[in-house]
């Protein structure tokens, strides 16, 4: 039997947030952790979290499993459990709605300040604005973010300031728009993100590689829009 | 909320630089120290003063002072932005922020006047 350990927490009924002790018989499976709450959620349907696609794709099962983040759903119990017990909890930093449940009006509230969309005035062409497959391969690695508010939320300067720090997820994302060669606001971009708090507050502390679970490099991309920022003022 | 009233520069990228530039300032000064004293075991006082009483080196060491005093107030205006708010200590934390940026600046620009005197009054 698996030890499962869940970060519980109603408002409407609790004074404060617990950990609520299960057992599971997983038969020895090496499943993922999002089957695990899958299964507890059949014998206690008050357990709640947010989980779609089921596989790595929608992001919206990011969780804190056993003190790192990842997705549930791709997260298999061999890399999660450490001496038969599992930990979960939200993504720390952000208000808890409920159980695993957050609140993550913070997190898309600095990706709409990156303006995630392109920005071009000039006229459309007929059919579409062209990129060659060099310029092309600039936005992967970019592009592929989902949103999962994973690197973010295991960032110490997005914990302190996350009014006013972009944070890893909205970074990478300004990056691909800057990067994109059919957006043509790169000034007025640049311009938006040159306070000591926007894009500075990044010190390196690479948390948000470590835990990306779709293998993408936020500091590179944060390193990128500094060179960029230092060239522009030059 | 946080304003930026108290950083040294206006702009991110500023401070930035800055932090860099003073940094090399800095390493460069500490490299010239231990490489004298190394290449110079038996150093008389006299020699020892000679140095920094000429100009080129009052000029370095006054670089090197100004650089950390700049190093210093972009280093603690980050941390105190960080952990002196009122996310995480409540309502008083501007009140008591500003008190310690006040007092840091206080204290970084007299250390400076006094490097200054120093190194004028050799
Ligand atoms: S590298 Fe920057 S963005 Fe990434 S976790 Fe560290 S401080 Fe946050
Ligand atoms: S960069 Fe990675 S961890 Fe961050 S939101 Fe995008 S997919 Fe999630
Ligand atoms: S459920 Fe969609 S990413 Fe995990």
């Amino acid at each position: 039997m698996l030890n499962v350990s869940i970060y519980r927490y109603n408002p409407e009924v609790d004074s404060e947030p617990y950990m609520q002790d299960y057992q599971v018989d997983t038969q020895g499976k090496d499943v993922m952790v999002l089957d695990v709450l899958e299964k507890l959620k059949v014998e206690d349907p008050s357990l709640s979290f947010r989980r779609s696609c089921r596989e790595g794709v929608c992001g919206s099962d990011g969780l804190n499993i056993s003190g790192k983040n990842g997705l549930a759903c791709i997260t298999p119990l061999s890399s999660a459990v450490k001496g038969n017990k599992l930990v979960i909890r939200p993504l720390p930093g952000l208000p808890v709605i409920r159980d695993l449940v957050i609140d993550m009006s913070q997190f898309y509230a600095q990706y709409e300040k990156i303006q995630p969309y392109m920005i071009n005035n000039s006229p459309a062409p007929a059919i579409e604005r062209l990129q060659s497959p060099e310029e092309r391969a600039k936005l992967d690695g970019l592009y592929e973010c989902i949103l999962c508010a994973c690197c973010s939320t295991a960032c110490p300067s997005f914990w302190w300031n996350p009014e006013k720090f972009i944070g890893p997820s909205g970074l990478l994302q300004a990056y691909r728009f800057l990067a994109d060669s059919r957006d043509t606001a790169t000034e007025e971009r640049l311009a938006n993100l040159d306070d000591p708090f926007s894009v500075f507050r990044c010190h390196g502390i690479m948390n948000c590689v470590q835990v990306c679970p779709k293998g993408l490099n936020p500091t590179k991309a944060i390193g990128h829009i500094r060179n960029m920022l230092v060239r522009s003022a030059t | 909320m946080i304003t930026t009233v108290t950083s040294l520069g206006r702009s991110g990228l500023s401070d930035w630089l800055v932090q860099r530039v003073s940094a090399f300032v800095m390493t460069a000064y500490l490299v010239f120290i231990v490489g004298y004293l190394i290449a110079n075991p038996d150093l008389n006082y006299s020699q020892w003063a000679t140095l920094n009483s000429s100009l080129p080196m009052r000029m370095f060491s006054l670089l090197t002072m100004v650089s950390i005093a700049a190093h210093a107030w972009i280093g603690m205006w980050c941390v105190l932005t960080d952990y002196i708010t009122e996310r995480l200590i409540g309502p008083k934390a501007t009140a008591i922020r500003i008190f310690f940026q006040l007092g840091m600046i206080a204290v970084t620009m007299l250390y400076v006047i006094w490097a200054i005197d120093i190194l004028w009054g050799i």
